[in-house]
């Protein structure tokens, strides 16, 4: 095996079930130790993908290659791939110990090989000494490590994850993709993360792939995903946007091509203001004002037409002040750069 | 969870109704017990003229009691484990597999125990008859399935249902193959189910009279001896004798099988 060699590769996947076509042609490559996200909403064959690659289902038709050999067939079992369920899928009738253990029972490991690998695993998602405990006396949080520790326990080429953080609470949730992303870092094994959760695909993943409707639409890092979303499905599903097209763009730009601008990188600036030659503007009136703590967000109708989202840091402001802004009229102004052509 | 958890009291008519719903049930029993050791021995004099344990013995001397109680055994054993088997193929059948018919089938499996034992009785014994069977130890036997097989389905299939799909893909996914999967994973998440299925399913066939009538030949299980006996008055004690300790055997495995129940989903109840 070549250091090099992409941990997986599919080649025109498709999967259907009966006339919808979960999974149509995907080519994909994932590379060797990276972190690397499916993202999608529900539907859009992110989990198909997922379940093809652990072996749950079989391709329609194409190839799905494993570190350079075609498993596209091979049952379960017969994959070195590991798998963290959206139910975490814990044995209820053994001990947390006895269900981290039980790849290497399967696979008749000595007894005090299974014991000190068990307890390396339970110290790697800090649940040391809870081995004797019954799944049913953890928490949610607790349930989702020991499911960890038990498909980790293989050392796999690749771990799968199936929306593992999905049940948790917000803050829970924060705390495991941190967490996520350092046993990933130290285990330095490929993780593939299923998830419609765009802001955690942001946060963990190396590389993003934006699914819809059984296809890729995007590739990329989570910068290049946000910040030069390829279609306007993309520039809508991560993160919220502002898609400009027609008329509405020519009068900006002087290009009727439909780009894309995110609501944070947009200025509220006085009326008249100049403009840099580095700069868009559009002139309009605020209509309405959402206070959200954080920042504010302002719906502005613009003078030819049309309204832009911009989000802005309630940095000095107080919510008296924001709310005073509704029927003002301003200009806003924004980067160049800052756009994205979308095409469509 | 205790049900008056807010400490309120039963009121009285309560108690006194829920005493009496008990006395309705258990009082004839009793009567049983209490007759099984009278001195009288043809007819219910009450209270009985004098206490004896003869009829200990002279049930204990009875061959053909003895003769009846190892076939009802016999029978009930190799029912409960032919319905164990087939019960639990055909609930994995249907909880793992979508096919046509699979509602129809699941209806059709459960509807023995719906239907009267007369007319399961008449059907077996006309279309045993009609194949050609001798009425023998294996036609009690597969009358008795008809209504087993039922409720160790209706067990395993709760059980299954119960169960996260995902742990047996969970298994293979560890490296198990199905068979392994079956014994680590599947077994022990059913065993529970099957053991309350399969008492029940042993009770049941132990004290079945009507669907036996049709599918017996020469021979007689527990139930049908003691229904005979009803024809022999003087013998009547030995009867209740014979009642009590019928009784006395079944409760033990329909409390265990309830006990089991109720603790398998106290644990997986979430």
């Amino acid at each position: 095996m070549k250091l090099s060699a992409p941990a997986i590769q599919f080649e025109k996947v498709s999967r259907y079930f009966g006339e919808v076509k979960a999974v149509d042609a995907v080519d994909l490559e994932i590379r060797d130790g990276e972190f690397f996200s499916m993202l999608g909403p529900s539907g859009s064959g992110k989990t198909t993908c997922l379940r093809m690659i652990a072996g749950f289902d079989r391709p329609t038709s194409g190839r799905i290659i494993l570190y350079g050999q075609d498993v596209s067939t091979l049952p379960p079992y017969e994959r070195d791939v590991n798998t963290v369920f959206q139910d975490y899928a814990l044995f209820p009738h053994m001990t947390v110990g006895e269900n981290v253990a039980y790849g290497l029972m399967i696979r008749k490991v000595a007894k005090a090989e299974q014991m000190k690998r068990m307890e390396e695993m339970l110290d790697l998602v800090q649940l040391a000494g809870y081995a004797a405990r019954k799944p049913s006396q953890l928490s949610g949080g607790q349930r989702q490590r020991v499911a960890l520790a038990r498909a980790l326990i293989n050392h796999p080429k690749v771990l799968l994850l199936d929306e593992p953080l999905g049940a948790l609470d917000l803050k829970l949730r924060q705390q495991m993709q941190v967490e996520l992303k350092a046993i990933q870092k130290r285990v330095g094994i490929t993780f593939i993360f299923v998830t419609h959760d765009q802001e955690e695909a942001l946060t963990m993943s190396d590389r993003i792939a934006v699914f819809r409707d059984g296809k890729i639409e995007q590739i990329g890092s989570p910068a290049d995903v946000y910040e030069r979303p390829a279609t306007p499905f993309v520039a809508g599903f991560v993160g919220t946007s502002n898609l400009v097209s027609g008329d509405m763009a020519a009068r900006i730009t002087g290009d009727a091509q439909t780009f894309s601008v995110r609501p944070e990188k947009i200025h509220l600036a006085a009326p008249g203001q100049t403009v840099a030659n580095d700069a868009y503007s559009a002139d309009g009136v605020i209509r309405d004002v959402v206070y959200l703590g954080l920042f504010t967000r302002y719906l502005v109708e613009l003078d030819g037409g049309g309204d832009l989202v911009v989000v802005e840091q309630n940095l000095k402001s107080t919510s008296m002040d924001v709310l005073k802004a509704r029927g003002r009229a301003v200009r806003l102004l924004w980067n160049r750069d800052h756009i994205s052509r979308v095409g469509g | 969870m205790p049900s008056n958890s807010n400490g309120e009291k039963a009121s009285l008519g309560l108690k006194l109704g829920a005493l009496a719903g008990l006395l309705f049930l258990y009082v004839p029993l009793l009567i049983i017990f209490l007759y099984a050791f009278t001195t009288d021995e043809t007819t219910y004099t009450f209270p009985p003229p004098g206490l004896t344990t003869k009829w200990f013995g002279v049930a204990l001397g009875r061959v053909d009691l003895w003769r009846a109680l190892a076939l009802s055994m016999q029978v009930a054993a190799v029912a409960t484990v032919a319905a164990l088997i087939l019960g639990t193929l055909a609930a994995a059948a249907v909880y793992r597999s979508n096919f046509f018919g699979r509602e129809a089938i699941s209806f059709m499996l459960v509807l023995p125990i719906a239907l009267p034992g007369i007319v399961t009785g008449i059907a077996l014994r006309s279309a045993i008859g009609t194949i050609g069977i001798p009425f023998s130890f294996w036609t009690i036997v597969i009358g008795h399935a008809t209504f087993c097989v039922v409720v160790v389905y209706n067990n395993v299939l709760a059980r299954f249902r119960r169960t996260s799909g995902s742990q047996m893909e969970a298994s293979m996914d560890l490296g198990a193959n199905s068979f392994q999967t079956f014994f680590h994973v599947v077994l022990p998440n059913i065993s529970t189910a099957l053991l309350a299925g399969g008492m029940l399913a042993f009770a049941l066939s132990f004290d079945e009279v009507i669907v036996t009538t049709f599918t017996a030949g020469q021979q007689s299980t527990l139930p049908i001896w003691i229904f005979s006996q009803l024809t022999r008055p003087r013998d009547r004690p030995v009867t209740n004798v014979v009642a009590m300790f019928v009784i006395l055997i079944t409760f033990l495995p329909i409390f265990f099988a309830q006990k089991i129940s109720a603790e398998a989903s106290d644990v997986e109840g979430k």
